[in-house]
């Protein structure tokens, strides 16, 4: 078998990940792209192991490492998910800018993107309510 | 102890008295009033032991050498000749009379130990100008001097006129001494030395090689200190300070300075004619000025510092026209008596409550209330107006004989000229002397009116004074005349008695300015009596006299409308002026002048400069601070927050830089 | 294997124009997944995407399998479809994602994304073609992916790491209780 069909199939769901990691906004949905990201990568560590016929069998091995990892990782991310929901109300990227810059005191006209932060407390504290009241 | 060690005692004592006043004021009050008077006091002891000891002998010179500085060496240099020893011995009795009379003078100024140890370090500088022999050393005291004046003028510092007086006083000596520094250093390395010794004999051989140029610088510095025209505008302003102060810096030393280095440098001006034509303008103008000027002044002290400019403008004519005995006559003579004469103001203005003379000429009973400053400030008076045979009249008669002497062509190096302008305006400015002392004293005692309230008995430390400076005031002309052609080293002169011509001369035009001034204040009395002026400045009779003084000085201008003058009708310099009196009364409008001509263009340059910093340059510095502002402003923008934006980005990049590698290679 | 024996093959192979019924089978499989891919990146119906990524690793499986690695498959099979997918379907449900099209399933940079993934894919796709266009594998022979050789390989040569690997799981562990449990007192004296 050509080796192009596995490498050119790892690549386009490789990018097909990359495209749902930057697109999408819920971030369970980010997730799932970054687990068609890793199983793009697998593909590929299988399909150089057998067409090497390595005797260590490294690509298997690895693929199973990190299929682990991916396990390891879809779990902590869940769980970070659920706690920022729990948090914040809200599981959507886009939607989680602390870590932008604030706008300064006079320098930042009114357009300034620390805006949209200021303007997310009050759904912060809203979705807040909602977690107690799920609670 | 040797003489040397005498003489370098001199300045030292008041200096420790200084420093120890200064370090002693606030931990131990106690101590302030010893401290003050003490040191001057066994000072005065010492420059009289020196004097004594060094006497009509060769002059004493000690050097020593601290350190050396480069091709011109500096030396702490003692000089002994007639002339210093003599000047300190004035110095340390002026100095101590003022000591003695601001012990009740500002017995309850909360600033008296600053005050005290001021007065002692002035004087000190004083004695270590008039001691040293090197220029360096001069400068030091010279400069000293300035400091502590700026400091004592401006000793009421919370009223505006005290502090605008010390300032003017500080910038216009510093205009005058900036080129006078230059002219010190011009000299020195013209002579190779700082050592007068040593410029005077490179003078004597000719070695001089710009002494127009130097005498000139010099002169403008002299000018400064001594308040010649055009730089004596600060001396009337300086009467802002207490009254001791005035009598100690304004009359008998400080500005007496600039005259004693003339006179120790007299080989370098003679030097030049072109300088001595300008001393010589520049003593007639001041003469005739500052006569009409203390004419038409109504603050008693502003009369008494016009006075004084006059009769340094009789020095510097002395000078001009080459005889400095008869400038060291007249400044001896007259140290003593205008000291006599500001201290027996500052009891006047404490009897009277006020400053004024206008208010003080509606006054009736002052000669009652202060028998001891009438009698004294009538002999000092009389000896500001030069009558024999008190000491003004030997020193002002020498100074116009040697002005006679030189117009006759008789004195070498000094052009006949000179002499005659000196000559002229010494004759013309005796009579306004004697006019405008006339004035003053009957203005100030033998007005009519309401008593003046009783303040009590003068305290017997000012009053003692003034019978201590009487005596040199009466007597030292005449006494001394004949012997101190000797201290001075005789120099070839045929002495300083008066001659018959400029005695009859000066004396009847001094007799015609007393009876010109009587005569007027006769003409006068009846508007006197028909316009009745006067404010008193209400004080408790236990006040401090420097209170009065103060305050009197604060009120002077709401009360009469300006700082100088008063709109008398009645008052007989008005009379004798006519239309001259109103720009005589303001100092001939020379303050507007350099006004306009000098400090509204600094204050254009200023505002200038100001310009330029606050629109000008403050806008590249906020611009260097405002665009990185703005960059980062603009790079903040990228900064959303938004994780994903922040992926894309980088994974953006990465591509570009894979297909930068791959197309690269 | 070494390098001359894969050149060797290299050498001597049939070309894309002659197809094996393998490589017809994994390019259709393959065809199927990469579009149960891209369903999941742009359904606007948050569980259908968890569904079509079932279908999507269910496929990789497959090719796991048509490239002769049958454990690979096998665990693929277990732990993506069996368990991944299952922890996500109960995240969407534990953060309320809404059932049904949801019309903003995509966020904003949403064409930035096509841009970069597309930039990402024709480099990718270009530089991998031009480095593999005549590489061949053979698949005959020795089967390389068995069960017996991978676990051979797994605990002769491995084991270290799939100790390590061990201790990992144990920290995620750890950590995704801590991450999720609900800290009652912290959060009262807020």
């Amino acid at each position: 078998m050509h080796l192009a069909y596995p490498a050119v199939l790892a690549a386009l769901l490789f990018c097909t990940g990359i495209y749902g990691v930057l697109a999408r906004r819920n971030a369970i949905l980010v997730l799932m792209s970054v687990e068609l990201m890793l199983n793009a990568v697998n593909l590929n560590l299988v399909a150089f192991d057998v067409w090497l016929r390595d005797t260590l069998h490294a690509g298997q091995a690895l693929t199973l490492f990190t299929i682990t990892i991916a396990a390891a990782e879809i779990g902590l991310g869940l769980a970070i998910v659920l706690l920022v929901y729990r948090n914040r109300g809200s599981s959507d990227i886009d939607r989680l800018t602390a870590l932008a810059d604030p706008a300064g005191p006079g320098t930042g006209g009114p357009a300034d993107p620390g805006a949209g932060a200021d303007q997310d407390e009050p759904g912060a504290t809203a979705g807040d309510e909602k977690a107690e009241a799920t609670a | 102890m040797t003489l040397t060690a005498l003489a370098a005692l001199v300045p030292l004592l008041p200096f420790l008295g200084a420093a120890a006043g200064l370090l002693l004021g606030r931990t131990a009050p106690g101590f302030v009033r010893p401290l003050a008077v003490l040191p001057t006091a066994a000072c005065l002891v010492v420059a009289a032991v020196v004097a004594a000891r060094q006497g009509t002998g060769a002059p004493t010179d000690a050097a020593h050498r601290l350190a050396t500085t480069g091709s011109v060496p500096i030396d702490l240099s003692l000089h002994l000749d007639g002339f210093s020893v003599l000047i300190a011995v004035l110095v340390g009795l002026v100095a101590t009379c003022v000591q003695v009379y601001s012990l009740s003078y500002l017995r309850d100024d909360p600033r008296y130990p600053s005050y005290a140890a001021l007065v002692s370090l002035f004087t000190a500088a004083m004695l270590l100008v008039v001691y040293t022999g090197d220029l360096m050393v001069l400068l030091v005291g010279w400069e000293v001097m300035g400091i502590c004046s700026y400091f004592l003028v401006g000793h009421y510092w919370e009223t505006e006129t005290a502090r605008a007086a010390s300032i003017k006083a500080f910038l216009v000596t510093k205009l005058g001494d900036v080129p006078f520094l230059i002219g010190v250093f011009a000299l020195a390395s013209d002579a190779g030395t700082f050592r007068i010794n040593g410029i005077l004999a490179a003078a004597g051989e000719g070695r001089l090689h710009h002494p127009t140029v130097i005498a000139l610088l010099l002169l403008a510095g002299v000018a400064g200190k001594s308040a010649q025209f055009p730089l004596h505008t600060w001396l009337p302003d300086a009467m802002a300070g207490p009254t001791p102060v005035s009598a100690l810096i304004h009359a008998a030393t400080m500005v007496a300075a600039g005259i004693y280095l003339v006179a120790r440098l007299l080989p370098v001006f003679t030097a030049s004619a072109a300088a001595l034509a300008v001393l010589a303008a520049m003593a007639a103008v001041t003469m005739i000025g500052s006569g009409l000027a203390a004419l038409a002044q109504d603050d008693i002290k502003r009369v008494l510092a016009y006075s004084t400019m006059g009769q340094l403008g009789y020095m510097a004519g002395a000078l001009a026209v080459g005889d400095r005995d008869a400038a060291v006559f007249h400044l001896l003579s007259h140290g003593a008596f205008k000291a006599l004469l500001f201290l027996g103001a500052g009891v006047v203005i404490h009897a009277a409550g006020t400053n004024s003379l206008t208010a003080m000429s509606r006054m009736g009973g002052m000669g009652r209330r202060i028998p001891d400053a009438l009698w004294t400030m009538g002999l000092a008076l009389a000896a500001l107006a030069a009558l024999p045979p008190l000491s003004g009249f030997f020193s002002k008669e020498s100074v116009l004989r040697a002005a006679e002497h030189a117009s006759a062509g008789h004195t070498a190096h000094v052009p006949s000229a000179v002499g005659w302008t000196v000559l002229v305006a010494g004759l013309a400015a005796a009579v306004l002397t004697g006019a405008y002392a006339t004035r003053l004293f009957l203005l100030a005692f033998r007005g009519s009116g309401p008593e003046v309230p009783d303040h009590g008995r003068q305290p017997a430390t000012m009053t003692t004074v003034l019978w201590v400076l009487a005596l040199p005031t009466v007597a030292f002309g005449g006494l001394a005349y004949r012997e101190l052609p000797d201290w001075f080293g005789g120099t070839g002169h045929d002495g300083l008695g008066p001659v018959l011509l400029t005695s009859i001369l000066g004396t009847g035009l001094a007799v015609v300015g007393v009876l010109a001034a009587y005569g007027a204040w006769q003409g006068t009395a009846a508007i006197r009596r028909a316009a009745p002026f006067g404010a008193v400045v209400a004080e408790p009779a236990d006040a401090e006299p420097a209170l009065v003084e103060a305050e009197a000085m604060a009120t002077h201008e709401a009360v009469y409308g300006d700082i100088a003058s008063a709109e008398d009708p009645g008052d007989p310099g008005r009379l004798l002026l006519g239309p001259l009196h109103r720009p005589a009364a303001h100092g001939f409008h020379l303050d507007a002048v350099y006004s306009v001509v000098f400090v509204r263009p600094v204050l254009a340059a200023a505002s200038l400069v100001r310009f330029l910093d606050r629109d000008v340059v403050e806008t590249y510095v906020k611009a260097a601070g405002g665009t990185p502002g703005l960059l980062g402003a603009a790079v903040r923008k990228a900064q959303t927050g938004n994780v994903q934006t922040y992926l894309g980005a980088l994974l953006a990049g990465a591509v570009v830089l894979a297909v930068l590698v791959a197309v690269g290679t | 294997m070494n390098p001359g024996i894969a050149l060797a093959a290299t050498a001597h192979h049939p070309g894309f124009l002659s197809p094996t019924g393998v490589e017809i089978t994994f390019v259709l499989v393959g065809l199927a997944t990469l579009g149960a891919a891209l369903l999941t990146v742009t359904t606007r119906q948050l569980v259908h995407a968890a569904l079509w990524l079932v279908v999507a690793l269910g496929g990789l499986a497959v090719e796991y399998l048509l490239l002769t690695a049958e454990f690979i498959a096998w665990v693929q099979v277990l732990i993506y479809v069996g368990s991944v997918v299952v922890l996500l379907l109960f995240g969407l449900m534990l953060t309320r994602a809404p059932i049904g099209r949801s019309p903003d399933a995509d966020s904003g940079n949403r064409w930035v994304a096509l841009g970069v993934a597309g930039a990402a894919a024709v480099t990718l796709v270009w530089v991998v073609v031009d480095a593999f266009r005549a590489t061949w594998i053979n698949l005959h022979g020795a089967v390389q992916g068995t069960s017996r050789a991978t676990g051979t390989s797994l605990f002769r040569h491995w084991v270290l790491p799939f100790e390590a690997l061990s201790v990992l799981l144990l920290a995620a562990l750890v950590g995704a209780i801590v991450l999720s449990r609900r800290d009652d007192g912290g959060r009262g004296s807020e």
